[in-house]
């Protein structure tokens, strides 16, 4: 691919041509924010916080929809620059509730993390302010529109990659808003299959997810790797823990697999590991078979009683009296140690799992 | 998959048959779409009106069960119009003539009648497959729970093959696995004919590496009974002692009234799991498993990707990791070896089973590794039958239209076909999620509105279903999803288990039940 050479703040950078001025930087080292843009959507524009000096170009271009050029010149840093991002991030906190006390966003925030940066407070505008009722009606999570700076990624990944844009902007100018058709709500509208890509895309609080609720502050959370526990994809995922609770899961961007989008059950169907009903002492059967009569019994007197009955009915009636459901829900390694016990120690091939179900 | 996920999004043509991805492998789903966003030309074939349908170029709208009559009426077309790629077909595969004229039958008026799909579009769906350049087919279990699901299989791969569409990215015959790690539990020998990694059972050399490894002087080399025939054993006292590891059988298994019969008449069942579901409320000893996140391990994905899970937290109560219980068993029978960690379980299974040769854990931990994975310096295989096939070449197979076991008739009159939710899973994990279950908290049987109209049933009714196997009640969904004469369920409620209906009708090869057809007669129920 041909190569072009241009200067980012007075730094000489060679990259394939056709990448725009915000990737070039990136791999430079060189830090421009961003709103509005994602590797994954389609460029935007809209946020114009990307915005830089380049030499010979009139206003400030937006790098993440400018393309490199030869020669070109650009100043990331430049006081116009950050004047005209101290004014876009003004403008978006004139009309933002400044609840970041209590906002679940908080520390994870990309509004939050350029005003700091930039040293801007918030105050500098006062003027009208949205007063939204919240979207609370589905199970998933909740709209706050008053917290919607309109970056339109939600909008995007919506459109793109879930394919079913289930909602986009309405009204015009200070009244625009992000909406499902006809202004009800999503699961009114019915369009939505609550993958909740939009809320991980979302770079503010107005998405949110209702188990993270109340549950820790961001910088609380421990994460951890893992593989979704639902169908076959094997989406890679981040468990959000705090005080050994799952509160959160977020698709990890594994390119080869789900490049960091979910579905419903992957993203808000984890919390049936922290259902009261999960089994957590060994029982053994004391009623009818089928009666659901249980009392509960240590490690030792199940796995004793076990291995007795396992090694008796091998014993009284062969090892072809005995069979084995391996499990799909299981990991390899348990799968391995069970068809080995079935092999190896009992000695029966009556090995099977639901595969075929 | 012969290929991979990735993989999707470069191909030309898309063939989904028996799969609703967008509902099943959601995040499959998102790449077809990706795929046709690119231009990538669609043909979906699915009896119901999935959501890919809308993103189709063509929809092939088959009867349930004829999935046969239709592969070969477009091998039929893809022979008869010359499509087929005559070098690929010389180079790579063996038996073309004979498939060729065993599908010279299947014309597409005759395939038309057979099916319900207009011979027009047989004949367009065949020639966008064949043209390419880069064809895929997707499959999913509407593909194999038919008694002819093996066939309708080879069927697929006789199209692929005859076309060249496999062995190179954008291509390939991919079924879409439905459990996280159903693969893997194949991979590792969950099946009653092989040990880790598909080596048989019946081959002497294979049963002494893993006896040796194992400190056992032999092991079985007879192939064991499947699940459905396990079952069937232990309703006939054959079969006297079971081990279940995190299945579900009472809910799963077709027949379900068989399958509680068959449980009860055990001497002793034991059941590893982290819910006293359906099946371990049977158990004589019930042991609390971890669930995902609440252990370290490997899961394989449907594109073989090898992949590492690691423990968030701790299991509730005294709740033990699988691998920990099943060591402990292991150890009380007599087993040589003690495990410390999983990963430790992983360097045997990495010693014993070739394709998986080649993992270590530090290796999986940023994307994972497709096997085969033959050595340590092997990158992975994304896709599979590059140069040769497994058994050197394609094996093409005649296989023959053969309708379901049980065909409508006067006393039930309607096409049973069933299936999985968005929102819901299998029967028991989606259903303790508040969100999962608050959204889609009740079964429905989908019926055509004309149905709906002759039987005076109207949205929302609850009506009752009947087989010849049992009755469930059931709210009924008037919806043009399904054509006239079919009735589609979901089988994740035991409040209306699907599975009483179905029919434990086996594929003669894979012993796969047929979910996906059976008769019923639908009972308006007195207000």
């Amino acid at each position: 691919m041909a190569e072009v050479t241009l200067t980012i703040d007075g730094q000489r950078v060679t990259v394939p041509e056709g990448i725009t001025v915000l990737e070039a930087a990136r791999r430079a080292g060189i830090f421009i924010p961003t709103l509005c843009q994602d590797d994954r959507l389609s460029p935007w524009g809209g946020c114009r916080l990307c915005v830089v000096e380049i030499k010979g170009m009139r206003g400030l271009p937006a790098s993440c929809v400018t393309a490199v050029a030869e020669g070109m010149v650009v100043e990331t840093a430049s006081p116009a620059v950050i004047e005209a991002r101290k004014e876009i991030l003004s403008l978006l906190l004139a009309n933002h509730p400044q609840d970041c006390l209590t906002c679940s966003k908080s520390g994870d925030c990309r509004l939050q993390d350029y005003a700091y940066l930039y040293g801007v407070r918030g105050d500098e505008y006062q003027g009208e302010r949205h007063n939204y009722p919240l979207e609370e009606d589905n199970p998933f999570f909740i709209r706050d529109m008053n917290k919607c700076i309109l970056c339109g990624k939600c909008v995007r990944a919506c459109a793109e990659v879930q394919g079913r844009s289930a909602i986009d902007f309405a009204y015009r100018g200070f009244n625009t808003r992000v909406t499902p058709p006809l202004d009800v709500t999503l699961r009114e509208a019915g369009d939505c299959v609550f993958c909740g890509n939009c809320v991980q895309v979302c770079p503010v609080g107005a998405l949110t997810e209702k188990q993270r609720l109340w549950q820790g502050r961001e910088w609380e959370f421990k994460k951890v790797r893992s593989i979704c526990s639902y169908c076959g994809v094997g989406c890679n995922i981040t468990l959000y823990v705090k005080d050994g609770r799952v509160v959160k899961v977020t698709g990890y961007e594994n390119p080869e697999v789900n490049n960091g989008w979910l579905c419903v059950k992957g993203r808000f169907g984890f919390d049936y590991i922290h259902s009261s009903e999960r089994l957590t002492r060994p029982l053994i059967r004391t009623g009818e078979r089928g009666s659901g009569q249980f009392r509960e019994a240590s490690w030792e007197e199940a796995l004793d009683l076990v291995a007795e009955k396992l090694r008796e009915i091998k014993e009284k009636h062969g090892p072809e009296s005995l069979g084995v459901l391996c499990s799909a829900k299981c990991t390899n390694e348990e799968n391995y140690l069970l068809q080995k016990l079935a092999r190896g120690v009992l000695g029966t091939n009556n090995v099977d799992h639901c595969a075929r179900l | 998959m012969t290929n991979s996920i990735a993989d999707i999004a470069q191909a030309d043509c898309i063939f989904v048959i028996g799969s609703n991805t967008t509902e099943n492998h959601p995040v499959i789903g998102l790449k077809v779409k990706e795929a046709v966003r690119r231009g990538a030309k669609l043909i979906v074939a699915d009896p119901r009106h999935i959501e890919l349908v809308d993103w189709a170029y063509l929809w092939l709208r088959q009867r349930p069960g004829t999935d046969l009559a239709l592969l070969n009426g477009l091998l039929h077309v893809i022979v008869k119009e010359g499509l087929y790629d005559q070098k690929f077909i010389e180079e790579r595969t063996e038996g073309f003539e004979e498939v060729r004229e065993a599908v010279e039958e299947y014309t597409p008026e005759k395939v038309a009648e057979l099916t319900g799909v207009p011979a027009r579009d047989i004949v367009e769906a065949a020639r966008l497959y064949a043209r390419g350049p880069r064809s895929t087919i997707l499959y999913a279990m509407g593909i194999t729970q038919h008694i002819t699901g093996t066939a309708n299989v080879m069927a697929l791969a006789n199209l692929a093959m005859a076309c060249g569409h496999i062995g190179k990215e954008g291509s390939g015959v991919n079924p879409l696995r439905g459990q996280n790690n159903v693969q893997g539990a194949c991979d590792m020998g969950g099946l009653p004919n092989v040990l880790p990694g598909y080596q048989p059972v019946t081959d002497p050399e294979v049963r002494r590496k893993f006896a040796l490894a194992w400190g056992v002087e032999d092991l079985p080399g007879e192939p064991g009974l499947t699940v459905v025939e396990m079952m069937r054993a232990a309703e006939e006292g054959r079969l006297k002692g079971m081990y279940i590891l995190g299945e579900n059988p009472l809910l799963t298994d077709p027949d379900v009234s068989h399958v509680e019969k068959a449980l009860k008449n055990l001497e002793f069942l034991v059941v590893q799991d982290i819910f006293l579901t359906e099946t371990a409320r049977l158990a004589d000893v019930v042991l609390p498993g971890a669930a995902f996140a609440e252990k370290e391990g490997t899961v394989t994905n449907t594109e073989r990707r090898v992949q590492l899970m690691h423990k968030a937290i701790d299991p509730p109560g005294e709740a033990r990791a699988d691998w920990e219980i099943i060591g402990e068993l292991l150890k009380r029978l007599g087993s040589q070896g003690e495990y410390s960690s999983p990963e430790d379980v992983m360097r045997e299974i990495t010693r014993l089973t070739p394709s998986y040769a080649g993992i270590t854990y530090s290796r999986l931990e940023e994307k994972g590794l497709q096997w085969p994975v033959p050595s340590l310096d092997h990158p992975g295989t994304p896709v599979l039958h590059r140069e040769k096939f497994t058994r050197g070449k394609g094996r093409f197979h005649v296989v023959h239209f053969r309708p379901p076991a049980e065909e409508p008739d006067e006393e039930y009159p309607f096409l049973f076909t069933t299936g999985r939710l968005l929102y819901h899973y299998h029967a028991v994990i989606s259903r303790k999620s508040r969100g999962l279950e608050e959204i889609c908290p009740e079964p429905e049987a989908e019926i055509n509105p004309a149905d709906a109209l002759s039987l005076g049933i109207e949205d929302g009714e609850t009506v009752e279903l009947i087989s010849r196997r049992g009755r469930v009640k059931v709210k009924a969904r008037v919806t043009e999803r399904v054509s006239k004469g079919t009735i589609f369920m979901s089988f994740h409620f035991w409040e209306a288990a699907a599975n009483l209906l179905t029919i434990a009708a086996l594929d003669p090869v894979s012993k796969i039940p047929e979910y996906k057809a059976c008769a019923v007669k639908v009972k308006k129920l007195l207000a």
